[in-house]
């Protein structure tokens, strides 16, 4: 029976909540730190993967009218009218180009179109136009008349658009209206298959040649097994680009194996193996061969190896014995270490941008690519979103069944 | 091994098998890393062993990219900027995570399933998103391309490593020491220094490493944020890599490679103290 009175009770939970708030504090400064540093930026990456003003920020008046458009025929004059004056406005402070592009993106052909018409308006001057009425603009060019091109002009206006997203996974606007697959090159669907598919390859080697590995270091005795984890460590503790350029160093066209090969006659002319999906595949293997052995080290040196025994000495033949005694232990370490090597070769980056050559890329460079070269951060930022999904629910299962703290770093 | 005297011929050859395969992976892991070593003596700009190199003909190994490293200034800055940057942000990240597991190691943490697992995320999700998640973000608040912002992303992706560290001595941590201190009229701030501290420090010291050399590896982060001026070592190694291969990529490989050699050896002996501290013996 309990024997507190509701003073001592509330004098309890004060305590509790005390402590409580203790320990939080504790935790406030770095939550707020990678809130921040870390949270922050990703999130504010994921919204400009939806919101796109940029196109509503260069015509904005156009946009308003076009809002009383109900996409049958062509807008009203007034709408066409102030589209011509807005676009003037643009070319003459070469602006034009930009929205060129931004309509080129929604809708494949606009860019000459609109280059074409804000080149010839430059040289009229505003008062002409705006008394011109909306015919000035269908004489620039016969495509201004095409109603589904406003249609596209009108989307493209949108500050919030999931057209990226479309474009990401290689989907359009129909002219009617529904979603279908782009008619035009598969490209980041057939990425992203591409990616899961050497991340699983990479996956699967990690675990042929970490399984026996561990199983062997975690039965030999204490000192030697230390020993020998050293060569396991010192590639995980070696930097990254470190052993990316032994690989580059190993595998290119004069490099140490293809001059080993044909040193002892096996092969005439070298091999191409630098710069090919197996470069990347044997680097990435090689880099992330440590995050399989270390777990399963661990769980495999936890494991009384009289089990074994006590199977066999019972007449259990070895193989029985190992695939049913021996190895469902292994699953916690087998499945922490896969998921581990999984989840990090998906979004890898550095090692394929290096050794990978064209066909080596993974989705992680195609999101560089838009970010540093085509400038297309919208797409960039979709096709990461997307990654980042993946990525999370990957680390979602992690948690629940490994738990995130249980990492081994040696 | 030696075989129980059941074991079979299948049984014997299958271990020899599986010895055999075990140091094929070893050689696998460590050869490509041994293999920079020599190369990097190399008195001609190869990637690969001369002839003259194979007949061990002294001629053929030289100090020149050693040499070039430390006269070139693009690489004297970037060594430089990758210290700097590597000391801040695991000073930031030590401090940081060692506070947090503190927090997230009592049961009364609330949420703290879910806390922990956003703490960590830095380490899991794929650095090109954090890159550029942060090079727009950093941006606005005029902190790309300095060495504050650098420091502070850093240090962001290393508080994972702290916490898991800390939180791993912490496992074994009888908290009575602390109720004990208090109790005896030790102040807060002192029972934090004299008598949680020594008992982690272990976690921490090999938290910080994991810290820096988590900055001192990383490159994407850089290659999107840093300006000219905050070249690191990684940094200019890759644009090496991409541009113009020549061997002091190889001779800085090897710097790299004794210094991991020192933080492995570092380590280990940490993780021997850890052990003798708690009584488990080797």
């Amino acid at each position: 029976m309990s024997a507190l009175n509701p003073e001592e009770l509330q004098q309890a939970r004060r305590a509790e909540r005390r402590k409580r708030w203790l320990a939080f504090a504790f935790v406030v400064p770095l939550l707020v730190f990678i809130l921040l540093s870390f949270v922050a930026p990703i999130g504010a990456m994921l919204y400009r993967s939806v919101h796109h003003p940029t196109v509503a920020e260069l015509i904005p008046q156009t946009l308003t009218q076009l809002e009383a458009w109900d996409g049958q025929g062509l807008p009203a004059e007034q709408t066409l009218n102030t589209f011509t004056v807005e676009l003037q406005a643009l070319a003459k402070e070469r602006l034009s180009g930009k929205l060129a592009e931004e309509f080129n993106r929604a809708y494949a052909g606009m860019s000459s179109v609109v280059k074409s018409s804000a080149r010839k308006l430059r040289r009229e001057k505003t008062e002409d136009l705006q008394s011109a009425g909306g015919q000035r603009l269908l004489s620039l060019h016969k495509r201004w008349n095409e109603p589904e091109l406003w249609f596209q002009v009108k989307r493209a206006g949108a500050p919030y658009t999931y057209d990226y997203y479309l474009t990401a996974l290689d989907l359009e606007i129909s002219a009617e209206g529904g979603i279908q697959s782009r008619e035009q090159a598969q490209i980041y669907r057939q990425l992203y298959g591409k990616t899961l598919n050497m991340a699983l390859i990479i996956t699967l080697f990690c675990a042929l040649l970490g399984y026996p590995l561990a199983y062997f270091l975690a039965n030999l005795p204490d000192k030697k097994a230390n020993l020998l984890m050293i060569l396991v460590l010192l590639p995980f503790w070696t930097s990254l680009l470190v052993r990316t350029t032994a690989w580059i160093a190993l595998l290119q066209t004069n490099g140490v194996i293809n001059s080993f090969l044909m040193g002892i006659g096996l092969t005439s002319e070298p091999l191409e193996m630098l710069y090919t999906p197996f470069a990347t595949v044997v680097a990435m293997t090689h880099i992330l061969l440590p995050f399989m052995v270390l777990p399963l080290y661990s769980v495999m040196r936890g494991i009384d190896p009289s089990y074994l025994r006590a199977a066999m000495s019972l007449g259990a033949k070895p193989i029985p014995a190992f695939v049913r005694i021996y190895f469902p232990m292994t699953l916690p370490g087998l499945s922490a270490g896969a998921l581990l090597v999984f989840i990090i070769s998906v979004g890898y980056y550095i090692t394929p941008a290096l050794v990978g050559g064209t066909d080596g890329q993974m989705i992680s460079n195609i999101i560089a690519f838009h970010m540093q070269s085509s400038n297309n951060w919208e797409l960039a930022a979709a096709l990461g979103s997307l990654l980042l999904g993946l990525i999370l629910l990957l680390y979602w299962v992690y948690d629940r069944f490994v738990g995130a703290s249980n990492i081994k770093l040696g | 091994m030696a075989h129980p005297a059941y074991y079979g011929l299948w049984h014997k050859l299958g271990s020899a098998l599986l010895k055999g395969s075990s140091y094929v992976v070893l050689l696998f892991l460590i050869l490509p890393i041994l293999v920079i070593v020599p190369l990097s003596f190399n008195a001609e700009p190869f990637f690969t062993f001369t002839e003259g190199m194979l007949r061990f003909d002294p001629d053929a190994y030289s100090l020149r990219w050693y040499e070039q490293i430390f006269t070139d200034p693009k690489w004297l800055l970037s060594i430089k900027n990758s210290f700097i940057i590597g000391l801040f942000s695991t000073l930031l990240a030590t401090v940081l995570g060692t506070c947090a597991a503190i927090g997230l190691a009592r049961d009364e943490m609330p949420g703290r399933r879910f806390i922990t697992a956003l703490l960590l995320s830095p380490m899991i999700v794929p650095l090109i998103i954090t890159a550029a998640g942060m090079f727009f973000f950093y941006s606005k608040f005029n902190l790309a391309a300095t060495y504050t912002g650098i420091v502070i992303a850093h240090a962001a992706l290393g508080t994972p490593f702290v916490i898991i560290t800390v939180t791993a001595t912490l496992a074994g941590f009888d908290m009575s020491l602390v109720r004990a201190a208090l109790n005896l009229g030790a102040a807060p701030l002192k029972v934090f220094f004299d008598v949680i501290m020594p008992l982690i420090r272990p976690g921490v010291i090999s938290g910080a490493l994991f810290a820096f050399i988590t900055s001192f590896d990383e490159v994407v982060v850089i290659l999107f944020m840093a300006g000219p001026q905050q070249r690191t070592i990684p940094r200019q190694m890759f644009s090496g890599l991409r541009e113009q291969i020549n061997p002091t990529i190889l001779a800085v490989a090897t710097l790299l490679i004794v210094l991991s050699v020192i933080l492995l050896l570092t380590l280990e002996w940490l993780r021997r103290r850890s052990q003798h501290m708690r009584g488990i013996e080797n």
